[in-house]
């Protein structure tokens, strides 16, 4: 039977001491601030303006053309410097001062007159830094690319294109990666802060020297971690109120219009990755420990959730190892529910399992943490 | 009536036998001490009696409970006081007490009059919007007190309560300690300190895990196998040295200006016989033995003033 009061005396206890913590009180809002911003301006999965440049050895208007073209599409852009031949380019490449080369032959015209009578010879070649990979397939996708051109004997007909699909985006018509990173960075800040806060929280007590008292008490395990627990889930919910709202107000990512079921999945994700920290807490001996096996599960939760690349191109080990993280089950939830409208009911599956992780932590956690000293 | 009862505890840490078949046998309203050096098996032996610690053979009733099994029906009676200072640092001294309060479930009406009361009983009125960290030690120890008495417990376990306190404060501490015993509290207490366990009702000395003696302080005084004498004169370093190779001689430590000696009963010494053998330089009379004389006759080689390398001599 558990005590309402005594896990109050535990809660307000925490409150107390979270209040005195300035630094812990300011991670609380700086945390998400910076990180969104951060990880908003900076990772941007959809590449623009690289770097290149460009050796016309056929001196014609058409590659001009051309050039003006590819740079409209923004995925290239040409720098100023005037490259003769291919061998200063590669140079400028390989000081990194460029990420790719537009190599125009000599006879470009007479292939662009080809290409209009059905002879398929490449127009141009592009050479690119494939220490990137995500550069290369930047420009790789421009190998797609429709052309306007027109050639110098075909004034009036345009080039066909050459684009083989039609490619229509769902859901992120922009293609804008904050609006995908927005979502997995709550996943991503919340298994940070979430853990880190719990997993300190048993082992303070005992490393501070508290501890002896306290299993001296009436106290039962169970109170303790549901009073220890209870006040980072308020932090939770202000972690998750400023990662939206200014995600939404600096990226435009759109606000959850299913917003039972967005606080739904987070509190079940916010109370899986808080048992998780008490159940670091129970095993730690120190503070230290404790801090090293958060980073421990930190990392994979980083990159394995889905929220840096993405969980089907992953090879299966990782998938396995993905599925025993709380937060890929999140990252595949939220992004349903904010950026796919997707209502709770559809997404039992992940639901459940996070549920199965707050029992089973829960029940663990509280079967470690003994009374007695031996 | 018997507060605590123990028969044969014992603990084992590995090979290391920290308390070794150690009896018990503490009165309801008694002040017990553990009187012991560091290292004794004291506060092995507190864990065990309060459930802390399981131990490895014995029985052990606390408050007719049986421990470890009945542990946790333990804790609402008992008070604990642990060596180091377990509360709060970062909490205020309201603070501490009023979490202590929420634990041990005390109704909020009677929470706020029974803090009020601890913090005049213990002069920490005016100390209440203070950190406990930045507190004395003698105001950490009366806070400790407090905490550990909030819920008016019937046992009171006090780990070496006064290790960071002046002389001062301890007597103070002393006198809440009688007056909690006066109040019908059970309490054991314990300490390195002679002065501190002579005022205790009933002592039991500890060493190396073993109960050496047990009574209180004026029986264990009059019990002793030896008898006390102060001698002055010149040279004591030396007359000490000859002193400690007699058979007769338990110990003799020098306090001051003075030796003082511990003589077998059994070889029937008087006054009259060691002044003859110590010649007219030297003046003696036999004292009263005080506490420490009763540790060192029952403690042996681990006190100073002890001779080790004589001991097995009868």
């Amino acid at each position: 039977m558990l005590d309402l009061g005594r896990i109050y005396a535990i809660f307000r206890k925490e409150l107390w001491q979270l209040s005195r913590d300035r630094i812990t009180f300011a991670m609380i809002v700086m945390i998400p601030l910076v990180q969104l911003v951060l990880f908003g301006y900076a990772i941007n999965t959809d590449v623009r303006h690289v770097p290149a440049a460009i050796v016309d050895q056929s001196g014609s208007s058409a590659a001009r053309l051309l050039a003006a073209d590819l740079q409209a599409s923004q995925t290239v852009r040409f720098v100023e410097q005037e490259f003769h031949d291919v061998a200063t380019a590669t140079k400028a490449m390989t000081a990194g001062e460029i990420n790719a080369i537009l190599v125009i032959p000599v006879d470009f015209e007479r292939r662009l007159d080809d290409r209009l009578r059905g002879i398929g010879r490449p127009l141009a070649q592009w050479i690119t830094d494939g220490s990137d990979p995500m550069l290369g397939n930047a420009i790789n996708s421009l190998k797609q690319m429709p052309l306007t051109l027109r050639s110098p004997s075909h004034k009036d007909s345009s080039l066909p294109a050459s684009a083989v699909f039609e490619v229509v985006n769902y859901y992120n018509p922009e293609r804008r990666s904050a609006v995908n990173i927005v979502p997995g960075l709550i996943a991503v800040i919340l298994t940070m802060t979430m853990i880190l806060f719990t997993s300190a929280a048993i082992v303070r007590e005992r490393e501070q020297g508290n501890m002896e008292f306290l299993i001296n008490t009436p106290i039962r395990p169970l109170e303790l971690m549901i009073g220890k627990i209870l006040p980072y889930i308020a932090i939770g919910i202000i972690q998750v109120s400023i990662l939206l709202g200014l995600g939404h107000a600096l990226f435009a990512v759109p606000l959850p219009e299913q917003w039972l079921s967005f606080w739904l999945v987070t509190l079940l994700f916010i109370l899986a990755s808080l048992t998780l920290g008490l159940l670091i807490s129970t095993k730690a001996q120190t503070q230290l420990q404790a801090m090293q096996l958060t980073v421990f599960i930190l990392l994979p939760s980083i990159l394995l959730s889905g929220f840096m690349f993405p969980y089907v191109a992953m090879p299966l080990p990782a998938q396995h190892i993905a599925e025993l993280l709380p937060a890929t089950h999140y990252v595949r939830l939220v992004r349903a529910v904010v950026l796919r409208d997707a209502n709770w009911s559809e997404l039992l599956g992940d639901i459940s399992v996070l549920v199965g992780f707050i029992v089973v932590g829960m029940t663990l956690a509280t079967m470690q943490f003994r009374k007695r000293l031996d | 009536m018997l507060a605590i009862e123990a028969q044969g505890m014992s603990r084992r840490f590995g090979d290391y036998l920290a308390v070794n078949a150690v009896d018990l046998a503490v009165p309801v309203g008694c002040i017990y001490g553990f009187l012991g050096p560091n290292g004794c098996g004291k506060s092995t032996s507190i864990r065990m009696l309060t459930g802390l610690l399981a131990p490895s053979a014995g029985q052990i009733r606390v408050l007719g409970l049986h421990l470890p099994e009945q542990a946790e029906a333990l804790r609402q009676q008992i008070g604990y006081m642990t060596q180091k200072f377990s509360l709060y640092d970062n909490l205020t001294v309201l603070e501490n007490l009023q979490f202590v309060a929420g634990i041990y479930r005390i109704k909020s009406k009677e929470q706020s009059m029974r803090i009020r009361e601890l913090l005049a009983l213990y002069q920490l009125e005016d100390k209440q919007k203070v950190r406990a960290g930045s507190l004395s030690g003698g105001q950490k120890q009366r806070l400790a007190l407090a905490a550990a008495t909030i819920h008016r417990p019937s046992l009171l376990f006090l780990d070496e309560p006064t290790s960071a306190v002046d002389p001062e404060n301890r007597r103070e501490f002393w006198e809440r300690l009688f007056d909690l015993s006066d109040a019908g509290t059970t309490i054991l207490v314990s300490t390195h300190y002679m002065d501190e366990a002579e005022r205790c009702h009933r002592i039991a000395i500890l060493e190396r895990g073993e109960k050496r003696a047990d009574g209180s302080p004026s029986e264990l005084m009059t019990q002793m196998p030896a008898d006390v004498y102060e001698i002055s004169g010149p040279q004591l370093r030396q007359l000490r040295q000859q002193l400690l190779m007699l058979p007769e001689v338990m110990s003799a430590a020098q306090i001051g200006q003075r030796l003082r000696l511990l003589v077998y009963k059994k070889y029937g010494w008087r006054t009259e016989q060691l002044q003859r053998r110590l010649g007219a330089e030297y003046s003696c009379e036999a004292v009263r033995p005080s506490l420490e004389d009763v540790f060192v006759a029952n403690t042996g080689e681990a006190y100073a003033g002890s001779r080790p390398h004589l001991r097995d001599i009868p």
